[in-house]
């Protein structure tokens, strides 16, 4: 679904990727794990097109993202579906308004059917059917995600991103997204590619983890990172935080 | 290129068949739709099979189409049997399923609508507001009096770098556009005048005309409304976005007081220099009157000079400029004060500095009017 083959980031004198090689495939859920500023999010936004690397190619649903012309590239976007950390939702528009921003840009559907689409969405996401009408403004942290998350789903995306998708919500309410995440992606068959810090949502949801460390990729299993050896993945994931996630992941497991 | 989604229709001995065919997803729905919406067995209560074996691949939109089908078939008194569906796309039908009967289970509000109640209510509610706006304008003065006053007592207080910086951003930094604008306001005022004046071959009048009229009024009103919009608006943004950023929370928590840290300087770089920019516009629009009228009407700098001496007094020069202070007053206590009342967006942020400077040309220039008759009565 997604392949990155030799990416270089530089800013300046700064070198933030150094030959990066990622695969994504089809149905999984990646999580993409490493320390502040080593480049999450940068990697994130280069593959959505956000950003352009300094070298290297990006190909998502085979298609290479710097070859595209404004049509095809227009065409790719609607193909995935982008949750950004605060949900990013237009403010000047209600959570309904929001979702049907895409289905209109993209579909030519009657009004009606749109509507309708977009209430299924809302009340997929799990948010309560008043919640519709109201302003981004009026809503916490945590709903404004799953308002986020339904949009970002409104055209039945095929790739999911994520960005830090549990950060800043209880966890009560981050175990919550991570299994609507779940269970979201098995019902609609979605490739889900997240960044994020949250060692639980990791053990909980995530089929293969990529962790950015020394402006490259490692990639792999729970269980094969855990026998890594680099320094730094040893201690985040038998750091005293990651032990908790272990024990809760397993019992989860039982 | 997989095939697209297809219903197709058939008897069956007894049984109505509906094949779904190809994929059923978003491209397809448009299609789908209006047929969807005519299919109908053309008999009361029949028995209907529903066969999604042959479809490919659905999506939300696709089993929202499926979704409503059945509801109507079934509404209509016919009765409907799916069968053939993949494990996935019955795990999506039963989760639209379950997200529709959700999403129509709740009532949808609907608000009546009243134009004439509609309007009084957006108008009391307008007026209330200001009124509250008003009053809670009236009580930051006293804040920011007390404030003063308490910093006069412990003079060792008072924050002379911010003070020089917001000096700089407000005095010098507006030299150039306070400039530039007053001296094309001379220059348009003496050519106006000058037009009517000449009728009556007056033509040196326009000195009186542009002596009194830029000393007065214009001079220092023009200043006041650019610093307004310039000075003002960057006030709010300032402390708005420091708001956003909770940095104004943090002071409190830390033992600081917001006012005495960001307003006061604040107003006092603006005391200072709104005065300082109003003489700097008056000599400037006297200037652009002085190149117009040797221009059009030949009358010398020297003439100019020694006309506008015997047109306006120190007098003249003092009544314009004791509204200075005044003005200052006015849009740094409007632009501090929006900026405080900024919430949490960014969005709000925006809204409030349009807000602050509309309120602060609106005040400067409702006191400007009021200063007039003021002056009037006073006979000055």
């Amino acid at each position: 679904m997604i392949r990155v083959r030799g990416l270089h980031t530089r800013f300046g004198a700064q070198v933030v990727h150094a030959g990066v090689d990622l695969d994504v495939r089809k149905g999984e859920v990646l999580g993409l794990v490493g320390g502040s500023g080593a480049g999450k999010s940068v990697l994130l936004r280069e593959i959505v097109g956000l950003m352009q690397p300094s070298a290297g190619r990006i190909e998502v649903l085979g298609q290479d993202t710097s070859r595209l012309s404004e049509e095809e590239r227009v065409r790719l976007q609607a193909r995935w579906g982008m949750l950004f950390q605060d949900g990013a939702l237009f403010s000047s528009l209600t959570v309904l308004e929001n979702i049907q921003v895409p289905l209109k840009e993209h579909t030519s559907l009657p009004d009606d059917l749109i509507a309708e689409i977009a209430r299924v969405k809302i009340a997929m996401v799990g948010l309560p059917p008043d919640s519709a009408g109201k302003y981004p403004a009026q809503l916490s942290g945590g709903m404004r995600k799953r308002a986020g998350l339904a949009r970002a789903l409104a055209l039945d995306p095929e790739i999911l991103f994520l960005d830090e998708p549990t950060a800043g919500l209880d966890p009560i309410g981050a175990a919550a997204f991570d299994q609507l995440i779940g269970s979201l992606q098995k019902s609609l068959g979605l490739t889900v590619f997240m960044v994020t810090h949250d060692l639980d949502s990791l053990y909980a949801i995530c089929d293969r983890i990529a962790v950015l460390i020394d402006k490259r990729l490692i990639v792999g299993t729970i269980r094969t990172l855990l026998e890594e050896s680099h320094p730094w993945i040893r201690d985040y994931f038998h750091g005293p935080r990651g032990r908790a996630a272990q024990a809760a992941g397993r019992a989860a497991e039982r | 290129m997989v095939e697209r989604g297809s219903l197709s229709t058939a008897w069956a001995g007894q049984q109505w068949v509906l094949s779904a065919a190809g994929r059923w997803d978003l491209g397809a729905v448009q299609g789908l739709e209006p047929q969807l919406r005519r299919v109908d067995p053309g008999r009361a209560a029949a028995s209907i099979c529903l066969d999604l074996s042959g479809m490919t691949a659905l999506d939300t939109a696709g089993a929202l189409l499926i979704d409503r089908l059945i509801a109507r078939l079934r509404g209509q008194g016919h009765s409907v049997a799916v069968v053939g569906a993949r494990d996935d796309l019955c795990t999506l039908l039963k989760e639209v399923r379950r997200a529709v009967a959700a999403a129509v289970s709740a009532p949808q509000p609907v608000e009546p609508v009243r134009p004439f109640r509609d309007l009084l209510e957006r108008v009391g509610h307008a007026t209330v507001t200001a009124g509250r706006e008003g009053l809670a304008l009236l009580g930051f003065l006293g804040l920011v009096t007390v404030t003063a006053l308490r910093l006069l007592r412990r003079p060792g207080r008072f924050r002379a770098r911010p003070f020089a910086f917001h000096l700089e951003q407000v005095g010098l930094n507006a030299l150039g556009i306070v400039g530039l604008l007053s001296f094309l306001i001379g220059v348009v005022l003496a050519y106006q005048g000058a037009d009517q004046l000449r009728r009556f071959g007056a033509d040196i009048f326009v000195v009186n005309l542009l002596g009194i009229g830029v000393l007065r009024e214009i001079g220092i009103l023009m200043t006041a409304i650019i610093v307004a919009g310039r000075s003002g608006s960057a006030f709010t943004a300032q402390i708005g976005t420091m708001k956003v950023n909770q940095e104004i929370d943090a002071m409190r928590t830390l033992g600081l007081d917001p006012v005495e840290l960001l307003v006061l300087p604040r107003m006092l770089a603006l005391l200072v220099a709104l005065p300082l920019l109003g003489v700097y516009a008056d000599i400037v629009a006297l200037a652009g009157g002085a190149v117009m009228a040797y221009g059009y009407l030949d009358i010398t700098f020297g003439q100019f000079l020694r006309q506008l001496q015997m047109a306006v007094g120190a007098g003249t020069l003092f009544v314009g400029l004791v509204k200075a202070p005044v003005f200052a007053v006015v849009i740094s206590l409007v632009g501090c004060y929006e900026g405080m009342r900024v919430t949490g967006s960014a969005e709000s942020v925006g809204l409030l500095t349009t807000r602050s400077v509309v309120i602060s040309i609106f005040l400067v220039i409702v006191l400007d009017a009021f200063f007039s008759i003021l002056f009037s009565y006073l006979g000055v």
